[in-house]
């Protein structure tokens, strides 16, 4: 094992009855690494989160956080970390700054410190003038930060995030994406889930893309990227009724050819080139578009087009 | 890890030895020796919460001591107490009714704000995000309730006291005998509200409390009972309860006095063992 990693996986498994919701991963964190976990709903996201914050114990595996079993020393796992969850679950019979105070006194921390803390950690979310507010009086991006606040209250080593910024809009994600990078910059290892590409490729260093419980693909954006997908993408719509019958047509253009039912994706080194084959074969789509692969494109072809429920 | 990533702080303000110090302290499995915290929380939230809704249980058992005690006294007359002496009826279901005072303080909290802190407000599973472990967020909780209980309690003991129903000396140590009582059904009565999932399984909690409260030997002695309901009232918590007051009312003690007593240490013991383990289970899964 890497004596550098501040969390280390090996075989980490978790059944649910018959039903594996974590089926076998590996996987090390080296401190100050930002570490994104991707996958569609019911991946093992989250349940890989749960074990690593020692609030869901494993079925078999190893599992080691800051040289520690979260199983075995859960309260002194989680005073290492800072947590994140999917949902918010801010103290609502509490004020917004006394949930710091509160929260903080939970790791056993004192009043002298927090109460400076706190306020320290209100500028830093952007809610000093929310301090003596309800909670639920704030809108759900200030409750986001308020618990990604809460989360830095014992200066956590790892801080491990669950889908932050579901349900936020633009301006929000992108207030919360600031933040995070600055964390990052100050050497805080993050542990991410996400089914946003965009803020994989954004927040993460390293990545593994999960499906049905495995480590489908692992590595930079860049580089799964490159292994999984080609430089460019084409994008060409002839109408729903005639993309799939065209599509047979095109076979042979660019690396690899994706019928969808609303377009057809041509995966190539040059998109340009690829369209221009297109033309020359006599076909002339409504619309064309040549973009980068994205991450989204590996996530999609390693884990299917299939809606998950 | 490296010396350099250890010290590295992750907020502005740079990093805080004081972190540090409460990562080192001495943690147990399930236990950071943190009560205090999960206490302080419960008080701080109480500050906020209407004072009309926390004193509200109070009132019950002190109108019923008056209805009873001293409207019905006055038909009932003198009865016999526990040492065998001659009592007024206030003064004999007075103690009694102290026992459900301090139990409906402490099964309000551990109940019902128990069980929307576990299934709305999602607290618990919060707390145990931190370095808490279950031990700690049942022993807080399970004090809040007893604090409850213990406010009743004294309130209710003021209230005899003004009546003129402390007669002895002894009467002082109903206050921890009711500190004992709170104890036991807050401790159990937060175990089993963790098994509680929609509020028609609640409304069980109630469904039992109100026999129990009406026929442990409250009003009345046990004596007018067959002999198999009278086993049945006695194995019920409230029934020691309220033999213990009534004895400590009157200053009267028997061999039963530490039997009374034993049942609500086995009570505290179990309850809090339940509570602890089903935290565990529910939220560490």
């Amino acid at each position: 094992m890497n004596p550098d990693a501040v969390i280390s996986a090996e075989q980490l498994r978790k059944n649910y009855g018959d039903v594996a919701a974590v089926d076998g991963i590996s996987f090390e964190v080296p401190a100050g690494e930002s570490f994104g976990l991707l996958g569609p709903n019911g991946a093992g996201k989250s349940t890989t989160m749960k074990m690593i914050g020692g609030v869901s114990q494993r079925t078999s595996g190893k599992l080691s956080i800051m040289g520690l079993d979260p199983d075995v020393n859960g309260p002194e796992v989680r005073a290492h970390l800072g947590v994140v969850p999917q949902q918010d679950n801010l103290d609502e019979e509490l004020k917004v700054r006394e949930n710091l105070i509160v929260y903080g006194r939970y790791f056993g921390l004192p009043l002298s410190y927090l109460r400076p803390k706190a306020d320290e950690l209100l500028e830093f979310a952007q809610l000093t003038d929310k301090a003596k507010s309800r909670v639920d009086a704030l809108s759900g991006g200030m409750k986001r930060r308020l618990t990604i606040a809460r989360s830095l209250i014992n200066e956590p080593k790892i801080l491990l995030l669950d889908e932050p910024t579901t349900g936020l809009d633009p301006q929000a994600r992108h207030i919360l994406w600031d933040r995070l990078f600055r964390l990052k910059e100050q050497g805080v290892t993050l542990i991410l889930t996400t089914h946003y590409m965009d803020e994989a490729e954004q927040l993460c260093d390293r990545l593994i893309v999960v499906d049905k419980g495995r480590i489908m693909a692992e590595g930079s954006p860049a580089s799964l990227i490159r292994e999984h997908s080609t430089r460019e993408v084409l994008e060409l719509r002839f109408g729903s009724e005639r993309n799939a019958t065209i599509g047979a047509e095109l076979q042979g253009v660019g690396e690899r050819l994706e019928t969808l039912p609303d377009r057809v994706l041509i995966y190539a080194e040059d998109g340009e080139t690829a369209l221009e084959q297109v033309s020359a074969r006599g076909l002339h789509p409504l619309t064309s578009l040549v973009r980068r692969s994205s991450l989204e494109d590996v996530f999609l072809r390693l884990t299917g087009r299939s809606l998950v429920d | 890890m490296s010396e350099v990533a250890a010290g590295q702080g992750n907020t502005p303000g740079g990093p805080h030895s004081v972190t540090e110090a409460a990562r080192q302290r001495k943690f147990g499995a399930l236990y950071s020796r943190n009560v205090q915290a999960v206490v302080a929380r419960g008080l701080m939230a109480a500050k906020s919460s209407t004072w009309l809704i926390l004193v509200s249980g109070f009132f019950e058992p002190v109108l019923y001591l008056i209805a009873m005690g001293v409207g019905l006294g006055t038909i009932v007359g003198d009865v016999e107490g526990p040492g065998g002496q001659m009592i007024s009826y206030a003064a004999y279901i007075a103690p009694a009714l102290l026992a459900v005072s301090a139990m409906n303080g402490a099964v309000y909290d551990s109940t019902w704000n128990v069980f929307f802190k576990m299934n709305f407000a999602k607290l618990y599973q919060g707390m145990l995000y931190t370095s808490l472990g279950p031990l700690d967020v049942a022993m807080g909780e399970i004090f809040l309730a007893l604090l409850r209980g213990l406010l009743y309690a004294t309130g209710f003991t003021a209230v005899m006291g003004v009546m003129g129903l402390l007669t002895t000396f002894w009467a002082v140590l109903m206050i921890p005998a009711s500190l004992l009582i709170a104890f036991g059904f807050a401790s159990l009565g937060m175990g089993i509200t963790s098994f509680m999932k929609t509020f028609q399984q609640m409304d069980w909690i109630n469904f039992f409390m109100l026999p129990m409260f009406l026929f442990s030997a409250t009003f009345y002695p046990l004596s007018v009972y067959p002999e198999s309901i009278q086993w049945l009232i006695q194995a019920m918590p409230l029934w020691h309860g309220v033999e213990l007051l009534r004895q400590i009312s009157v200053g009267a003690f028997s061999p039963a006095t530490g039997l009374h007593i034993g049942y609500y240490l086995v009570m505290i013991v179990v309850g809090v063992a339940l509570t602890t383990g089903r935290l565990r289970k529910l939220f560490l899964k």
